[in-house]
C-alpha cells in the first residue's frame, strides 16, 4: 500500500493513529482528521468516479460540499447512505465506500461508450429522442437510470434513531470561519444568546489551510483562543458538523446536525441519535458562509487531475496530501497564486503559473518568482492531455488581448495536477433563500447579496470581500450590531491587524478558446456531475432559451447533488455572453433549501410509526378483541374489529355468519368510537336547532332523534343520534372519523358567530365504552345480564333512553339501532367497558351471542339503506339528494338551510341515491364502479352515477348496492349498466335503496 | 475598537425580526405550529338568509377578498386553548401586525 503522497509533517491530522477502511473493495488506511478524499489522494487514488452522461473518469475536484465528483455511498444494509461527497466523509475503523457512478466497475464502464458517442448526444438528448412514444418513457428511464447510476436508497429499515430540537437566539451566525468567530465573539461579549453553526469537524473555515498571520498568532492559534472564549459565555452555543441546509420566512432556520457519521455505526451510545433536525428562530441572523471558488472553463477540464486552487491547498496544509508529484497552476486572479506556493512547500515540483492577466498582483507575483516558478502572463491552458490515470500535461497559449481567440501555441507542460483559479463565487444560498436577489458586482466578477429582506447581513466573503482584514472588521461589526439590534447593549472587539497578499483585480474569462489538442470528444464542462458543457448552454441559447431557469432545465446544469455550486456561475455568464447579455441581467437560478442533501430520517425524526406518527385509539374492549382473533380496521385513528373469523373461515364466511346471527338471534357490537360531544346550556337546543337540519325544541328528555349536519354550502357533513339527557343536557355522536372536525366546527360557530348563546361544549369520547346488542334475542340477553329496566316496548320505545344497571354496572341504555334490528346501546363508564362487555358475552352464551365487525355492521346497515357519510356521501350530496326530504325543516333557519335553494341544489339530474339489484344475484358491484345508460355507447360515454357501497347479503341471499345516479329517485325499476375495469358489463336494476324490512317492524319489536 | 455604528453596509441591513409567531389573545406568543388557520375575519353570518338572492348568498359563501397587503382573517389556537381570535397579517410578508379577539374591530392606526 503507498502513500507516497503523504507529506511527512504539517497539517491536521494524528499520524500516530491509523484507521483502516474499504474503498470499492480494496484495503486502505488514513488518519484521524483525514476525509474520505484526503486519506485516497494520499494512496495514490486518482479516480473517484465516473460522469452521469459521458461516462468519463473523474477525480476529486473540491475539499468540500461543493464536490460534483467523487460522490461515494458509504457503509453497507440499512444504515449505507447514498451520495455522500467523499470530500466531506469522515474517516472511522472499518468505513466502507464505494463510488455510486460506474457501472458495473470503475475501471470497466460500458456507459463509457456514451462518450465517444458524446455529438450524438448534445443537450436535451433524452427529451428529444426519448418522448415518442410517450408510454415507453417509463421503459427507458429505467434503463438510463442504471446506466447513470447514482446511489441507492438502502432497502431496510433505518435502525438509526434521529430527532429535531427547537431553539431561539439572539443572533444566529451561519459560518465559523474567521468573519463568522469574530461576529460571535462580538455578539457573545454584547451579552446576547448566540448559536454559531459551521459545517466542517472544526471551527476555522479558511483558515484550516491558509497560512496568515492574525494579531502576531497563526490562524489556528488565533481560532482557539477565540473558541475557548465562546465556549466560556453559557449563552453561546457551537453547533459543529452541522449545516445550515434552509433559511425560511421570519429568520426561521433549519440546521442538520450529524452527531454520528463520524465515529460510524454502532460506536455511539444507543440513546445518542444519528442525526438532529434544528428548528431555530433567531431574532438577527449573520451570514457568513464564505466563497466556493470556480473552476475555469477550457477543453479538457475535467480530467482527473484537475482541482480547484483552494483544494490543492487544503490538501496539503490541511491534510499533508501533495496531490501529485508536478503541478501547474491556472488563474486569473491573485488568490490562485497561494497553491503555487503550498505546492513548493509540499515539495512538488511546480512548473508554471499560467495567468490570464496582464497585470497580475505585484506581492503574489514575487513570492512564487523567489521559488522559480515561471508565470506566463496573458496565457491560457487551452486544453489538456491525460490518460486512463487522468491529467498527463497541459496546452500552454498566448490569449488576444480581448480574450476571444489564442495567438499562439507555446507548449506542453508535463503536469499530474493543474489547480484553477476562476474567481470566487460568494454562498449567496441562505441569503438568497432568505428573499434576497443576488445582484452582479461587475469588478469583483460575482454576484453578491442585494439588499436584505429579513433580519440578515453577509459578511466576509459571501458578502464579496475577500480580505481577511475584510472579514475579521465585517464579522466584529455585524456581530455587535446584531446583539444591540436584539435589544443588548453592545460590546467591544478588537479588531486583530493581519499579514495577508495585496491583491491585484480579477479578470473574468468565462470561457477559453479552444486549443490545438482540442478535437472531437474534448469538452469543456461546466457542470461536472451532469456533463453540462459550454457548448450545451450555447445550443440552448441558439434554440431559443433566454430565461436561465429553463436553459437550466434543458441542460441539467445545476440538477446534481451538489445543486451546481461550482458550475452555475460560469455557466449563466456563458448563456449571458451568447444572448448579449449581462450577467446581471440573466441573473442566478433559485437557491432553494436543502444546501446539501439531507437524510430522509432527519426530516422524519421521531415522528415514525404507530406510536408518533400517527397515534393509535384502541377502544376499552380491545383486548377482547384481539383474545377473539378479530381483524381489525383503521378508522380515523381507532382500531375497529372488522370481523371476527373463526377457524379457517375467510371474510366472507365470517361476515355471513356475523350478519346472519344478527338477524335472527343476536348480535353485539363494539360502537365505543363514535364520537361524543356533551352539550350543556339554556341554549342548547338552539343551538342544535341551528346545527341539523331537523327540529330539535320538543325533543323531552330520555328521547333520541337523529340529525343531518350540513355545511353552510347544503352539503351533508356529518350525522348521528343525540339525546336529550335532561332539560338543556344534550349528548351527540358523530361518526367516528368526524368527531374532532364537527367538535372544531360547533365550537367555531359558537365562539365566532354566535357568542351570545349560552352553551357549552365537552368532547366525552373517550370517556364511555359503548356496545350495541342487536338482534330478536337482544331484550333477553339483556334481562339476562341482570337489566334493572323495564325493556319492554311501551315501557322502552324506540329512539329512547334510560339510566339503570346492567350487570350491575351504571349505564345508559338507549333503544337506537343502526341494523334494523331490535337494538340496545349500553354505554358505560369506560373503565367499566370490558367488564360490562364480558358479562354480555356471557349473558348470550345460551342465545350464541356473536360479536360482530365494522364489515357486518356496514351490510346490515345496507339492508336497511342507512347511509354511511363519507362513503355514500361525498361532500357533495345534500338530505334532499339522498331522498330525506322528511328530516329538513321548512320551519326554521340552519346552517346550509339556503343552499338547499340555489340553482344547483335544486336541479332535478343532480345525483341520488338508489339501490341496485344486479340481474346476477351472485354478482358483487365493486365500490366506486362507474354506471352508465347502456351495454355500449359511442365515446366519450356519459357517466350518471357510482356504486357507493356494494355487499353480498346473506340475509337477502343476493348482492345488494347502493348507488348515486343522476335523476336516480324517477328511474325506479330501470336497468343501469356497471362497466368493470376486466372489460365485462354488468346489468343492474335501479330500486328503493331499503332492501329489508322497510316497514321497520324489526326495530320496533 | 469596534462599537455597533449605524454606518457600515452590514449594519444598515438589520432590521427588526419579525417572527412567525402569533400572540394568542388568551395564552400569550406561541409557535404558528400550534395554531389553525380559519380564512377571512368578519364574514357575518346574514341574519334571514331567506330573503337573500342567490347571487347575495354566494358572495356570502364564497367569495373572499382574495387580499394582497393586510389581511384580517381568523385563527385558532388549536394545539392550546382552542379559542378563536383575528388577526391582521400582511400576506406579502408574512409580518403578523396584530391580533384581537371575536367581535371586536381591528384597530384602526394600523396601515
Amino acid at each position: 500500500m503507498s502513500t507516497a503522497r503523504r507529506l511527512q509533517s504539517g497539517g491536521l491530522i494524528d499520524r500516530s493513529r491509523r484507521i483502516r477502511f474499504k474503498f470499492n473493495g480494496k484495503d486502505y488506511s488514513g488518519h484521524p482528521g483525514d476525509t474520505l478524499a484526503a486519506a485516497l489522494l494520499a494512496q495514490g487514488v486518482r479516480r473517484f468516479g465516473r460522469s452521469f452522461k459521458y461516462h468519463r473518469p473523474r477525480g476529486v475536484v473540491g475539499a468540500g460540499a461543493e464536490e460534483p465528483n467523487a460522490l461515494v455511498q458509504v457503509g453497507e444494509g440499512a444504515l449505507s447512505t447514498p451520495n455522500l461527497r467523499a470530500t466531506q466523509v469522515e474517516l472511522y475503523e472499518g468505513l466502507t465506500a464505494r463510488t455510486v457512478n460506474g457501472w458495473p466497475s470503475l475501471a470497466f464502464d460500458v456507459g463509457a461508450i456514451n462518450n465517444r458517442l458524446s455529438r450524438l448526444l448534445p443537450a436535451g438528448f433524452y427529451y428529444k429522442t426519448f418522448m415518442w412514444p410517450r408510454s415507453a418513457w417509463m421503459r427507458y428511464e429505467h434503463h438510463i437510470r442504471r446506466a447513470a447510476g447514482l446511489g441507492h436508497a438502502p432497502s431496510l429499515p433505518d435502525t438509526d434513531h434521529y430527532d429535531k430540537r427547537h431553539a431561539h437566539c439572539d443572533v444566529f451566525i451561519a459560518g465559523g470561519g474567521p468573519a463568522g468567530l469574530i461576529a460571535a465573539l462580538g455578539a457573545a461579549r454584547s451579552g446576547a444568546r448566540v448559536l454559531l453553526v459551521d459545517e466542517q469537524t472544526q471551527l476555522g473555515g479558511t483558515l484550516l489551510f491558509a497560512p496568515v498571520a492574525i494579531g502576531g498568532r497563526t490562524g489556528l492559534d488565533w481560532v482557539s483562543e477565540l473558541e475557548a472564549e465562546l465556549r466560556s459565555f453559557p449563552e453561546v452555543t457551537i453547533l459543529n458538523r452541522s449545516t445550515v441546509t434552509g433559511y425560511y420566512d421570519h429568520n426561521f432556520l433549519v440546521v442538520n446536525e450529524r452527531r454520528t457519521d463520524h465515529i460510524g455505526p454502532g460506536q455511539a451510545s444507543s440513546k445518542t441519535t444519528r442525526e438532529r433536525l434544528w428548528r431555530i428562530r433567531a431574532k438577527q441572523v449573520v451570514i457568513a458562509t464564505g466563497a466556493i471558488e470556480r473552476p475555469l472553463v477550457f477543453d479538457g477540464n475535467d480530467a482527473p487531475g484537475v482541482m480547484l486552487a483552494s483544494a490543492v491547498s487544503t490538501y496539503i496544509r490541511r491534510f499533508a496530501v501533495a496531490p501529485g508529484r508536478s503541478g501547474v497552476v491556472f488563474t486569473n486572479n491573485d488568490s490562485g497564486y497561494q497553491a503555487a506556493l503550498d505546492m513548493v512547500s509540499a515539495g512538488m515540483e511546480v512548473r508554471a503559473v499560467v495567468d490570464i492577466r496582464e497585470n497580475p498582483g505585484a506581492s503574489v507575483l514575487a513570492a512564487v518568482s523567489a521559488c522559480e516558478i515561471p508565470v506566463y502572463r496573458e496565457c491560457v491552458v487551452s486544453s489538456v492531455q491525460s490518460g486512463f490515470q487522468g491529467l498527463k500535461r497541459i496546452e500552454l497559449a498566448k490569449l488576444s488581448p480581448g480574450g476571444e481567440d489564442i495567438l499562439s501555441h507555446k507548449g506542453l507542460i508535463n503536469c499530474q495536477v493543474l489547480a484553477i483559479s476562476g474567481g470566487w463565487s460568494p454562498a449567496v444560498h441562505l441569503h438568497s433563500q432568505s428573499g434576497g436577489r443576488p445582484r452582479y458586482d461587475s469588478a469583483k466578477a460575482c454576484f453578491v447579496p442585494g439588499s436584505s429582506v429579513q433580519a440578515e447581513c453577509s459578511v466576509g466573503a459571501c458578502g464579496g470581500s475577500f480580505t481577511l482584514a475584510a472579514c475579521l472588521r465585517e464579522g466584529a461589526d455585524a456581530g455587535i450590531s446584531a446583539a444591540v439590534q436584539s435589544g443588548w447593549p453592545g460590546g467591544y472587539v478588537d479588531v486583530p491587524a493581519v499579514k495577508e497578499f495585496a491583491q491585484a483585480p480579477i479578470q473574468p474569462l468565462w470561457e477559453v478558446p479552444a486549443g490545438a489538442l482540442s478535437g472531437n470528444g474534448v469538452k469543456k464542462f461546466l457542470d461536472f456531475q451532469n456533463d453540462t458543457t459550454a457548448a450545451d448552454i450555447k445550443l440552448a441559447a441558439r434554440e431559443g432559451y433566454r430565461s436561465i431557469e429553463h436553459v437550466k432545465r434543458y441542460t441539467a446544469l445545476g440538477f446534481g447533488t451538489d445543486q451546481g455550486k461550482l458550475g452555475n456561475i460560469n455557466g449563466l455568464a456563458i448563456l449571458a455572453k451568447a444572448l448579449g447579455k449581462s450577467p446581471d441581467e440573466v441573473g442566478t437560478t433559485t437557491f432553494r433549501p436543502n444546501y446539501t442533501p439531507v437524510t430522509f430520517g432527519t426530516v422524519a425524526g421521531r415522528t415514525l410509526g404507530e406510536q408518533l406518527f400517527d397515534p393509535v385509539r384502541k377502544t376499552a374492549i380491545h383486548a377482547w378483541h384481539v383474545r377473539r382473533g378479530a381483524s381489525f380496521e383503521n378508522v380515523g385513528q381507532w382500531k375497529r374489529p372488522w370481523f371476527y373469523p373463526r377457524d379457517g373461515e375467510d371474510m366472507h364466511a365470517a361476515v355471513n355468519r356475523e350478519c346472519l346471527a344478527a338477524r335472527n338471534g343476536v348480535g353485539v357490537l363494539d360502537a365505543s368510537t363514535l364520537g361524543k360531544i356533551d352539550i350543556r346550556g339554556p341554549d342548547a337546543a338552539r343551538f342544535l336547532n341551528l346545527l341539523y337540519t331537523n327540529n330539535w325544541d320538543n325533543l323531552q328528555p330520555g328521547r333520541c332523534r337523529y340529525g343531518f349536519m350540513l355545511g353552510e354550502d347544503g352539503m351533508i357533513m356529518d350525522d348521528g343520534v343525540t339525546t336529550c339527557l335532561a332539560p338543556g343536557h344534550y349528548l351527540m355522536t358523530t361518526t367516528t372519523g368526524g368527531a374532532a372536525t364537527v367538535l372544531t366546527w360547533m365550537e367555531r360557530w359558537l365562539q365566532t358567530e354566535w357568542p351570545e348563546l349560552k352553551v357549552y361544549l365537552t368532547s366525552v369520547t373517550d370517556q364511555w365504552s359503548v356496545m350495541s346488542v342487536a338482534g330478536p334475542y337482544a331484550r333477553t340477553v339483556l334481562k339476562a345480564a341482570g337489566c334493572d329496566l323495564d325493556l319492554d316496548g311501551d315501557a322502552f320505545p324506540f329512539m329512547s333512553m334510560q339510566a339503570g344497571q346492567v350487570a350491575g354496572i351504571s349505564a345508559r341504555v338507549s333503544r337506537i339501532s343502526f341494523s334494523g334490528e331490535l337494538a340496545f346501546e349500553i354505554s358505560v363508564d369506560a373503565n367499566q367497558g370490558l367488564a360490562l362487555w364480558e358479562a354480555i358475552m356471557v349473558a348470550g352464551r345460551d342465545y350464541d351471542i356473536t360479536p360482530y365487525g365494522t364489515e357486518s355492521m356496514h351490510v346490515l346497515r345496507a339492508e336497511k339503506g342507512y347511509v354511511i357519510v363519507g362513503q355514500d356521501t361525498d361532500g357533495s350530496v345534500t338530505p334532499v339528494d339522498l331522498g330525506m326530504d322528511w328530516i329538513v325543516s321548512k320551519k326554521k333557519d340552519f346552517i346550509g338551510r339556503r343552499s338547499l335553494s340555489r340553482s344547483d341544489t335544486g336541479r332535478p339530474n343532480r345525483k341520488q341515491l338508489v339501490g341496485l339489484k344486479t340481474e346476477d344475484p351472485s354478482r358483487v358491484l365493486p365500490e366506486g364502479a362507474q354506471l352508465v345508460n347502456s351495454r355500449q355507447e359511442a365515446q366519450p360515454v356519459p357517466m350518471i352515477g357510482h356504486v357507493s357501497s356494494s355487499y353480498s347479503s346473506a340475509n337477502l341471499g343476493r348482492s345488494i348496492a347502493l348507488a348515486l345516479v343522476k335523476g336516480g329517485l324517477s328511474r325506479m325499476g330501470g336497468t343501469i349498466y356497471a362497466h368493470l375495469m376486466d372489460g365485462s358489463v354488468v346489468p343492474a336494476t335501479i330500486c328503493e335503496p331499503v332492501f329489508f324490512d322497510p316497514e321497520n317492524q324489526r326495530t320496533k319489536s | 475598537m469596534n462599537m455597533a455604528q449605524p454606518e457600515s453596509r452590514t449594519s444598515a441591513h438589520l432590521r427588526e425580526a419579525q417572527m412567525l409567531r402569533i400572540e394568542c389573545p388568551w395564552c400569550g406568543e406561541r409557535d404558528q405550529e400550534e395554531f389553525q388557520y380559519g380564512g377571512e375575519a368578519h364574514i357575518v353570518r346574514p341574519e334571514s338568509p331567506d330573503t337573500l338572492t342567490d347571487e347575495q348568498w354566494a358572495d356570502y359563501l364564497f367569495n373572499r377578498a382574495n387580499t394582497k397587503g393586510i389581511h384580517a382573517e381568523q385563527w385558532c389556537h388549536a394545539a392550546g386553548c382552542r379559542r378563536w381570535f383575528n388577526v391582521l397579517r400582511d400576506t406579502v410578508s408574512y409580518a403578523i401586525l396584530t391580533v384581537y379577539r371575536p367581535g371586536e374591530q381591528p384597530p384602526g392606526n394600523i396601515e
